[in-house]
């Protein structure tokens, strides 16, 4: 072992250091889509709005040079976004999951439209808290630099996973999405809701755009989503529609992406393309050892177009 | 998007209305010739023309190219290497009068580029990268690339100077020969300034994954290598990301200083403008184009980015003296006595490899000193 790697121990440093690192915008829009999914509707499109976020973001940054404001930026323009999905799937006979597909495109062909100026330019990164600076060792210290943006996602996890059971908004979103008709019979009407809960979803997806062009990896690339969106929508049937839940997959993708780099730095690199696709062998076998042919998807909303 | 389903259509209308449509689409096109006095030229990328990397450097030549008389240029980025490229150079043959295009990724070539040169035997294609062969390939075909494993071989003189911990990173894309013929010369320039040096090298499997490329960088730099360099499409993501650790970079396809001014020590950059240039002369002049191009940095082909502020003077020295001597010609990276990371002898004593050398473009090995592995 010499003085400057720290060898093996990279490995586990590595996954803890990824998951924190890369799975910031997977709690984003993996958490706006559970709210979404809870009212009874699927926004595909927010693979479309993470890459809008993204653009708007670092454009918004670069003009002003502050990274705050580009966050504000990409929440609004997320917003529209989702609020575009919910007006369009509010007229009858309308398919939320081809309008979101529609909207994917839409989203990210828009963002490299305008994004083309942006791509040169440096713009400020989002502040990081260096949880690391108790220990003397660089790799630790680069490890635990901790974005805001990851808290509020664990903050804004919690707060979810506690306001979907006992605030009144989180259950008026069970009962949307749960049957429309119950809704309707309490008094409410679930076109608004749904369309709250999609604008709401949308911002939300917009931020974690941010994060990608602010902090992680840090500049405006056409590239710089690669289906990460898709995945995090994804994430949300993985963790049963529990916002708890989809910040653990969250994490648990993220520390999986890393394992790949991470062994091959240490010397383990054969059969690096089979490391990379862990996280998905991973999703696959919690999939199939959690189903049963006997019941439903545990926790599955009842208006959603996909289980009616 | 439109204007390709457009063209789509009515070519299916074309095909179907008439059993020899190839023939009177290209008899009614007549700037769909080659060799004309004003003649147009078609690029496609496939990413973003401005990633400050591989589709950079190749839209810097083409923008090269825009002030010559007679010659107009058209352009699409961000074309995947799919069906989407041939509608692609349908549309720029067709529409725009292309007669002669530069698809310039890699995956391009077979069966894309292949399919369009059967259906517009008229059009010349110069494709990028070193596939094409005489005697699998049409004439109307043609391939151009330059030897930049120098340039890599430069970088890893002067990272073998920079380097504290001897431990230097190299980001790689995939594991094809022109890849591993870059990691092999950045090792191999900084083992001749000490033969301890040692390069850790990470496969990301893809051409453009910014996060992984991220991921990459953290753990090189975390296992203690401190100058990285890489072979990805846009090493914009690498050069910031290890910049922010502290590291050293080197860089690749375009000059990438302006993102990391101090830790920016140098870089391989191609030079298409010279390559393009030549092409459209012939074009212009009524001569064949050639199908087989190579050319390294006594060519112009390839140069080097402007040393940084962080490179010593000893390692200044030694650059140019390599620099020098490499522009004399017939200078050999890989040269026995050499063994790969596996053991195998590559090359004999005595037994060199110059630029030109077609074995080098075929490599399937990581030479001693590499710590990675090809599959």
């Amino acid at each position: 072992m010499d003085a400057t790697g720290i060898g093996l121990w990279g490995v586990p440093l590595a996954i803890l250091g990824g998951a924190i690192r890369v799975s910031t915008p997977f709690i984003f829009v993996s958490l706006g889509e559970a709210i979404t999914e809870r009212s009874g509707r699927i926004n595909l499109g927010l693979e479309g709005t993470l890459v809008f976020g993204a653009m708007s973001a670092y454009a918004v940054a670069v003009e002003t040079s502050s990274p705050w404001l580009g966050l504000i930026a990409a929440a609004f323009a997320g917003l529209c976004f989702g609020l575009f999905h919910g007006w369009i799937c509010k007229f009858p006979k309308v398919n939320d999951i081809a309008i979101g597909i529609a909207l994917m495109l839409f989203g990210s062909g828009l963002a490299f439209f305008f994004g083309k100026p942006f791509i040169q330019p440096s713009a400020p990164d989002l502040p990081a808290i260096p949880f690391g600076a108790w220990s003397d060792i660089p790799q630790v210290q680069a490890a635990l630099d901790v974005n805001v943006l990851f808290l509020i996602g664990a903050a804004l996890a919690v707060f979810l996973w506690w306001a979907f059971r006992n605030t009144r908004a989180g259950l008026i979103l069970r009962v949307v999405g749960d049957s429309s008709d119950a809704a309707r019979a309490m008094g409410l009407n679930p076109t608004t809701v749904r369309l709250a809960a999609t604008g709401i979803g949308g911002a939300l997806a917009g931020i974690g755009g941010a994060y990608l062009s602010l902090y992680y990896p840090g500049s405006w690339t056409e590239g710089i989503s690669s289906g990460q969106g898709l995945m995090a929508v994804a994430l949300v049937i993985f963790a049963r529609w529990n916002p708890l839940g989809c910040f653990a997959a969250a994490l648990l993708f993220g520390g999986a992406g890393a394992l790949g780099p991470a062994l091959q730095s240490v010397g383990v690199t054969q059969g690096y393309y089979l490391f990379y696709a862990a996280p998905y062998i991973l999703t696959l076998v919690i999939m199939i050892a959690t189903s049963s042919p006997s019941r439903s998807l545990a926790g599955a909303p009842g208006e959603l177009s996909i289980t009616k | 998007m439109t204007d390709r389903f457009m063209l789509s259509r009515r070519q299916l209308l074309k095909t179907s209305a008439a059993g020899a449509a190839l023939g009177l689409a290209s008899a009614s096109f007549p700037i769909g010739r080659a060799f004309a006095a004003t003649a147009t030229v078609g690029f496609i990328y496939v990413g973003p023309k401005d990633d400050y990397g591989y589709n950079q450097a190749h839209a810097e030549g083409a923008a090269a190219l825009k002030g010559v008389e007679g010659i107009s240029i058209v352009e699409e980025e961000n074309v995947p290497e799919t069906v989407d490229v041939q509608k692609t150079m349908e549309s720029m043959i067709n529409l725009d009068g292309a007669s002669l295009i530069f698809p310039t990724s890699f995956g391009y070539f077979d069966p894309h580029m292949l399919a369009m040169c059967a259906k517009f035997p008229d059009v010349q294609f110069r494709h990028c990268g070193g596939m094409w062969n005489k005697d699998k390939h049409p004439m109307n075909a043609g391939s151009f690339f330059g030897y930049i494993g120098m340039g890599q071989y430069l970088n890893g003189v002067v990272a073998g100077h920079t380097s504290k911990s001897k431990k230097l990173g190299f980001v790689a894309a995939k594991p094809i020969p022109q890849v591993l013929l870059n990691i092999n010369s950045f090792l191999l320039g900084a083992r001749s300034v000490d033969p301890t040096i040692t390069c850790q090298v990470i496969f990301t499997g893809e051409w453009s994954l910014a996060v992984k490329e991220a991921e990459a960088t953290n753990a090189l730099v975390d296992q203690g290598s401190d100058v990285i360099t890489c072979h990805v499409d846009s090493p914009k993501v690498v050069v910031e990301t290890a910049a922010g650790r502290g590291a050293f970079v080197c860089g690749y396809h375009a000059n990438q200083s302006p993102l990391a001014p101090e830790k920016y020590l140098t870089g391989a950059e191609w030079n298409w403008a010279k390559v393009y240039k030549m092409f459209v002369d012939d074009l212009i002049a009524g001569k064949p184009l050639p199908n087989f191009t190579r050319g390294g940095l006594a060519d112009g082909f390839v140069k080097m980015s402007p040393l940084g502020p962080a490179v010593s003077e000893p390692a200044r020295k030694q650059f140019d003296a390599t620099l020098a001597e490499m522009m004399k010609g017939g200078f050999s990276v890989i040269k026995g006595p050499l063994k790969s990371n596996k053991g195998v002898v590559v090359a004999t004593e005595g037994q060199a490899f110059a630029e030109t050398a077609i074995e080098l473009e075929s490599m399937d090995y990581l030479v001693e000193g590499v710590v990675g592995s090809t599959a």
